[in-house]
């Protein structure tokens, strides 16, 4: 649909509405409202503004050129494609966020295919295509890059699905094209070959993501296309299969980069070619964000002391450090806001944390063995301890551990009130504080009494319903909820449901929560995006009870274990949803 | 969780145990967890190849003793793992693997009329009496005892190896930590197959 078209005039303003209501008073042209309008970029700002009355909707939906999907299966192609005549760029999210962790069978769905189609008719000025965790097959990139002539921005985010080919299509046919960013996607049969097919004169390249690719690729067409795009060129995330000196080269192509993902550091250097990396580093002055470092130790540090000062996010979650190298380079940067690190750091390490980064905003700590059972590996409540006291201005913390405390994480929050995420896990499902052996009810009662503004929350440990009477009571900012092994009856979750105003995602694994906590929670699934349930006490019939109540509820089964009304509905993903049920569910989804 | 499934898959080793063996609340939140995806073979693989140190019935007999939370020689007693827990994305597993690899040592391991193959971490045994019996664990089998002269004589089952030129071995002929390094896969033959792998003094 061509921008320009003069929409109809339907929406012209009369003196009364054919519903009667009183709009008279809002009698601009429809120009000078959708001039208005055009400044209001959230989409759920202009959702409300769509509520106000029929002009409004009208306006707003003629102005609207972002478009948000938080889950794909909430609202069909066609009913988005009728409703919004004017998109350029598009984020839709797709796979329940459990999926990361395998806990959804392969096929699922969330397949991009269907609104590539309807896009490619609807909307040939698309811009910006950005996915989170969907399947995206090579068909789709082809049509994707043969179907948008003005095609500028492609994110997948976690997604899986396409191989090489989609990727060379890509590269190939958008000429325009500004961001290719395949973070955390897994991609099996990728290679590089795809960075051989950007055009000659291709330049115009400002966001290169490809660190989660695994394998080799082409390096001296890597080292033209930075070359090419040098003065555009602000984020360059490569893959392992970088060594120290290409990235030399590359960074010498580059001095513009605002983010750079390194690739390995494993590499034996002459003196020389230390001082080169160093300085290329130096040279970046506009560098901000570090990752990749995968293998690099502290031998390797002094060729980033020229850009640390610098630095407000560091991500070490591919390198393996010790707290005395991690102590070493923090020394360096004093500025970083985001750090993230594996545990092997230790409580040490965090230590050094805590007195190096004042400013520190966001912390993520990740396990080096999520299955190692050794206690004496990893970081403890100590750790949280150093971090919160020599970081106040910390509001996100995602903490894998394997003890804990009611007492530290109580004197945590009290030092760091502002936490808007707080994602706490205890590895051993079910683990009791650390020395009191009491349930950790205290912890999580205190993040949410001390914390307003908790936005999201993950608990962990051994929990009785106690936890959860205190989230409902005191978490009315609560938006995501995961819970894990934890709670006693069905009392735990409906004082959630009941308790926090505007939950939108709750997820739920190995709780003993039955047919009445389900079913508690029948006005507020509307309201909310998401409902996963799994390995719970829920069965077949308050499965079928909640579907029949909530028509516009899609209640879906995966896996049931019988269809009888007994039978236990092994894991139950409940969504909001304006399309009916799934039209492409695959036999091992059933919806009810 | 006593049960070893005779079918090789062992999907009880795959279900969740809180807690360490012996504390009160395990039976009680056993009976409600379930191995959340026992009907997906590959979510079983997955379990099965990245972590599973202990066949059910050594983590069995070692829950009957609350003091005794580790096995014998001292390794921690290994807990089964559970699907998609901890949280933590697949690419990230993967960063163990890539930096220690001396920490484990997946070995494939075939019993003739066993319909599945298996898998052992060899790092996780430190003498051939502890592999022998963990294989008899597995396979429901009896190996026996190993004699320089007489190789497993007497024994139903002879565990033997491929090394790494490729030869077929007995188990127990070359110095442990030899084997360690050189053994590619094992297969526990029958007896009466064996003969040829006897070495003749």
């Amino acid at each position: 649909m061509d921008p320009d078209t003069k929409k109809c005039k339907e929406s012209k303003p009369h003196s009364s509405n054919s519903n009667g209501s009183k709009c008279s008073h809002l009698k601009f042209p429809d120009e000078a409202l959708e001039k208005v309008l055009s400044f209001i970029d959230s989409h759920k700002d202009r959702n409300t503004v769509s509520l106000v009355c029929k002009e409004w909707y009208n306006a707003e939906r003629w102005t609207r050129s972002n478009l948000f999907i938080g889950n794909c299966y909430s609202v069909s192609p066609e009913i988005v494609s009728r409703r919004f005549p004017r998109i350029k760029s598009v984020r839709i999210k797709g796979k329940p966020r459990f999926s990361d962790f395998n806990m959804l069978p392969r096929d699922w769905g969330a397949n991009v295919h269907a609104w590539l189609v309807m896009f490619a008719e609807v909307y040939p000025f698309l811009e910006e295509l950005r996915l989170k965790r969907m399947t995206v097959n090579d068909e789709s990139l082809e049509l994707l890059a043969k179907s948008f002539t003005g095609f500028k921005a492609l994110s997948l985010l976690s997604c899986d699905g396409f191989t090489d080919d989609g990727l060379k299509f890509v590269a190939t046919h958008c000429r325009n094209l500004t961001e290719l960013d395949i973070q955390d996607s897994v991609a099996v049969d990728v290679g590089g070959d795809w960075l051989t097919c950007f055009p000659e004169n291709f330049s115009s390249l400002e966001i290169l993501n490809f660190a989660s690719l695994n394998s080799e690729v082409n390096f001296e067409s890597l080292e033209k296309l930075v070359n090419r795009c040098k003065n555009t060129l602000r984020v360059l995330k490569v893959n392992e299969s970088i060594t120290l000196d290409q990235l030399q080269r590359l960074l010498v192509h580059a001095p513009n980069l605002v983010e750079l993902g390194t690739g390995s550091f494993m590499q034996e250097l002459t003196p020389r070619q230390y001082e080169d990396v160093g300085s290329a580093f130096s040279n970046c002055g506009k560098l901000r964000v570090l990752s990749g470092l995968w293998d690099a130790t502290d031998l390797h540090f002094s060729v980033l002391y020229g850009a640390c000062a610098r630095l407000t996010f560091l991500n070490f979650s591919e390198a393996v450090l010790q707290s005395g190298e991690l102590a070493k380079l923090l020394a360096h940067c004093p500025n970083l806001r985001r750090l993230w690190v594996i545990d092997t750091v230790q409580d040490k390490g965090l230590e050094a944390v805590g007195s190096s980064c004042p400013l520190l905003e966001e912390l993520r700590v990740f396990p080096l063995d999520p299955y190692d059972l050794d206690h004496q590996h990893g970081v403890t409540e100590q750790g949280l301890l150093a971090v919160s006291l020599g970081c106040p201005k910390l509001h996100y913390l995602l903490y894998f551990c394997r003890r804990m405390t009611n007492a530290a994480v109580i004197a945590a929050v009290k030092n760091c009130p502002n936490f808007t995420h707080f994602r706490l896990c205890i590895m051993n499902p079910g683990q009791p504080d650390h020395l009191t052996k009491s349930p950790m009810d205290a912890a999580f009662a205190a993040v949410v009494k001390t914390c307003p503004k908790l936005r999201r929350l993950s608990v962990s440990g051994l929990l009785t319903d106690k936890t959860f009477e205190s989230i409902g009571e005191y978490a009315k900012n609560l938006e995501t909820l995961s819970v894990a092994f934890a709670g006693s009856s069905d009392k735990a979750m409906v004082c959630v449901l009941r308790g926090c105003p505007k939950l939108r995602k709750l997820e739920i694994r190995d709780c003993p929560f039955g047919n009445a906590a389900l079913l508690s929670g029948v006005e507020k699934y509307e309201m909310m995006r998401s409902l996963w349930m799994s390995a719970c006490d829920v069965t077949m019939k308050g499965c079928r009870m909640l579907a029949r109540e909530m028509p516009r509820l899609n209640v879906e089964v995966i896996e049931d274990e019988g269809s009888d009304d007994g039978a236990k509905a092994g894991k139950v993903y409940v969504y909001r949803t304006v399309a009916g049920p799934r039209r492409d569910a695959p036999p091992f989804v059933l919806t009810l | 969780m006593e049960n070893y499934e005779a079918n090789g898959l062992n999907l009880k080793a795959t279900e969740l145990r809180l807690g360490l063996p012996g504390t009160g609340n395990e039976q009680q939140q056993q009976d409600q967890y379930s191995s959340s995806s026992s009907s997906h073979q590959q979510n079983v693989k997955n379990n099965y190849n990245n972590n599973n140190k202990r066949s059910s019935s050594e983590i069995a007999s070692s829950c009957d003793d609350e003091q005794q939370q580790q096995h014998d020689d001292g390794a921690p007693l290994a807990k089964a793992q559970v699907v998609g827990w901890p949280p933590v994305r697949s690419y990230r597993k993967n960063v163990l693997e890539k930096k220690n690899p001396e920490s484990s040592m997946f070995l494939k391991v075939s019993m003739d009329g066993a319909p599945y193959l298996r898998k052992i971490d060899l790092k996780f045994y430190n003498n051939y009496f502890d592999l022998l019996k963990g294989l008899e664990n597995m396979f429901k089998c009896t190996i026996g005892v190993y004699s320089e002269r007489e190789g497993y004589n007497g024994s139903e089952h002879v565990p033997t190896y491929e090394d790494k030129d490729g030869d077929w071995m007995l188990v127990g002929d070359v110095p442990w930590d030899m084997f360690v390094t050189s053994c590619k896969r094992l297969r526990i033959m029958k007896a009466s197959e064996a003969k040829g792998l006897v070495s003749p003094l």
